[in-house]
């Protein structure tokens, strides 16, 4: 593909929603720079205060592991119930817990 | 050959299983191009959009409908830069995407070549015209592809107000003076056939969309999305007192919905062709803006570079 | 007292009316995507902020009027507005620079009435000051993009600049409206906000590699309802439809 030099890059924009909560994609924006990736993403993304905090990527600077892989990363944690709280039995009564 | 064949079966398979198609995943060719035909349509269809609408910005009649004009407008705005996203997770540019769009080669809704002469219209328009992109959006957010899938889901929660901005405005005129009512019932007029047209050619002669349904990209045919639309939408009509203009229309209590007249499609190839009202009007107005922003857009990249070299020094 | 303070709300009021006006003939047209959904917003909170402004004056004034009544049943003349905010949107770097001269203008302004004595003005100030911190920084941003980005985005930014430079002495006028305001403290020193708005012109003029040009003739009239022959366009177009069918809702 033969990109003009003069085109915005894209960038993937990620916000948070909520003091506390994770940094979640919500898609993704041209601007020529970070501060301005920044502020277009409170104009485009948060306009029905969906937004407490902004992180922007340069989409290039993502890399992505491969779907082929997908068996080798994450099948092995599917017999790693341990690692998941509802593994555990309680002994009746138990509470806060 | 062989391999190629599996990885159709498996593709299918995945589709047949309700799974997303992510975009590294492999996929047809012809998948991937229907899907960039679409959503770009579909994006275009969205930017294009604003300018009918846009047109009543200046001159709506009270602040309030002002500013929810403004606001439903810059939705649209919003809309085509998600979904232009979506077709860049499949490589294909944002500038690429809008090139096709200027250069006249890419289609967007004919529904926006018909001009807004009343401030009836900006009702007509986001009841009507909102309502029928809303059933085809809602099917869409469980589209196959995932990017598109999310966009939709993100549009179609904006989308909530859209519609019923624009009934509000139709029943206010509905019962208000006579020459408001009177207004109401000639956009009404004027906007119902092409609505009904926005649904696509019947499913007969709608050649895209047996294939499109197997990749689970549609989920309900063209006729059976308009079918839904006329049924809630005759209601609604009748609440705030219009009447749809189509002397055929009855409810049909076997089949428990409306029977209806017939589209004229010699209309909808004319507009599509490029003979609407406006075509001419919209394009050049996507071209101005384009090409009047280009010097503003170089000067961001320039003084970026500048900035990024001053950086690093 | 409360005639000066429905003069001095409605000349706010009217400010920020007619640029949402003329901010809002961009929507649909903008050079890119981001930037027509940012200035927008900016419409958006200008229109948010003349209304409240406009029910006050109205509440202020004791006759009944709202918020439309004012907005569309008043002609050129009655209108308060500076004449830097009726000028036409000429190209990005117009529009701009014409933002960024009123922001300078409008940040402090807010700040200022955040402490007035007149609570529901200080109530609105205290909303608009997040939005106009905003809007400020935006514009600036983008002064300094144009004047340090290229060659001809540094000739635009800079003609655009010189051609509203002469609108903006109106904004620190004083007459016995405004004098009256200060002295009950429901109007800051206009004096204090010169400054301020001079400071940062003065700063991002510096950044973006453009010329603050010569404080020549200043235009006047605007606060006595003597507009530029824009205004009589704008209104037309703005009120047309509201006129044409008096007294219904819509
Ligand atoms: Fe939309
Ligand atoms: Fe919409």
């Amino acid at each position: 593909m033969s990109e003009n030099p003069n085109n915005w890059p894209l960038w993937e924009i990620f916000i948070q929603s909520k003091r506390g909560l994770d940094h979640k994609h919500v898609g993704s924006l041209h601007a020529a720079d970070a501060d301005m990736a920044i502020e277009n993403a409170r104009d485009v993304y948060t306009r029905r205060q969906e937004g407490n905090s902004i992180w922007v990527v340069k989409s290039e600077q993502i890399h992505a592991s491969r779907p082929e892989d997908a068996e080798s990363f994450y099948d092995p944690a599917d017999d790693k119930v341990y690692r998941h709280p509802t593994f555990y039995t309680m002994p009746e009564g138990a509470k806060y817990i | 050959m062989t391999e190629v064949k599996n990885l159709e079966e498996l593709f299918q398979a995945k589709i047949d299983a309700e799974q997303k198609i992510e975009p590294k995943d492999w996929m047809p060719d012809a998948y991937r191009k229907n899907l960039v035909r679409q959503i770009s349509q579909h994006a275009h269809s969205e930017v294009v959009g604003m300018l009918p609408e846009g047109n009543w910005i200046s001159r709506a009649p009270s602040l309030k409908r002002k500013a929810i004009l403004l606001a439903k407008v810059q939705d649209e705005a919003g809309h085509g830069l998600y979904l232009y996203s979506a077709v860049e997770t499949m490589g294909t540019s944002r500038e690429q995407t809008i090139d096709d769009l200027l250069s006249g080669k890419a289609k967007y809704s004919s529904i926006f070549n018909y001009p807004t002469l009343t401030w009836a219209d900006i009702g007509a328009v986001g009841w009507l015209v909102d309502g029928a992109a809303i059933m085809n959006q809602v099917m869409l957010c469980r589209t196959s592809y995932g990017p598109y899938a999310r966009a939709m889901v993100r549009i179609c929660k904006e989308e909530s107000f859209h519609q019923r901005q624009g009934y509000e405005i139709m029943a206010v005129l509905a019962k208000g003076s006579p020459e408001q009512k009177e207004m109401a019932q000639d956009a009404l007029n004027r906007w119902w056939w092409p609505s009904l047209m926005m649904f696509g050619p019947t499913d007969a002669n709608s050649p895209h969309s047996a294939q499109s349904m197997k990749w689970k990209i549609k989920r309900q045919s063209n006729d059976e999305l308009r079918q839904t639309f006329i049924d809630r939408t005759v209601q609604q009509a009748e609440v705030i007192g219009l009447s749809i203009p189509d002397p055929d229309l009855k409810w049909n209590e076997e089949t428990k919905q409306y029977d209806w007249g017939a589209i004229d499609w010699t209309e909808f190839n004319n507009v599509v062709a490029g003979n609407g009202p406006c075509n001419k009007e919209r394009l050049a107005a996507r071209n101005k803006a384009h090409d009047e922003g280009a010097w503003v857009r170089d000067a961001a990249v320039a003084y970026a570079a500048k900035k990024a070299k001053r950086k690093a020094a | 007292m409360s005639q000066a303070l429905f003069t001095y709300t409605l000349r706010l009021a009217d400010d920020i009316l007619i640029l949402s006006q003329r901010l809002g003939e961009w929507c649909g047209h903008g050079p890119v995507l981001e930037e027509d959904i940012a200035l927008t917003n900016r419409a958006l909170d200008h229109l948010g902020e003349a209304r409240n402004l406009l029910t006050y004056a109205g509440q202020v004034e004791g006759k009944g009027r709202s918020e439309d009544d004012l907005a569309y049943l008043r002609m050129e003349r009655q209108y308060t507005n500076a004449k830097l905010v009726e000028q036409p949107n000429g190209d990005y770097a117009h529009t701009m620079v014409r933002s960024f001269l009123f922001d300078a203008y409008h940040l402090p302004l807010m700040q200022a009435l955040t402490k007035s004595n007149d609570a529901q003005l200080a109530a609105i100030a205290g909303k608009s000051v997040k939005e106009a911190t905003y809007h400020l920084r935006a514009s600036s941003e983008w002064i300094i993009r144009f004047g340090d980005g290229t060659e001809e985005s540094h000739q635009r930014a800079q003609a655009a600049l010189d051609n509203l430079w002469t609108y903006t002495g109106e904004l620190f006028e004083s007459d016995a409206v405004l004098e009256e305001m200060t002295k009950a403290g429901i109007a800051p020193d206009i004096a204090t906000i010169k400054e301020a708005w001079s400071k940062t012109v003065d700063q991002v003029l510096s950044e973006a590699t453009l010329k603050r040009p010569a404080d020549a003739f200043m235009m006047t009239g605007g606060r006595k309802g003597l507009h530029s022959e824009h205004m009589g366009f704008i209104l037309a177009e703005m009120q047309h439809v509201t006129r044409a069918y008096p007294g219904v809702e819509w």
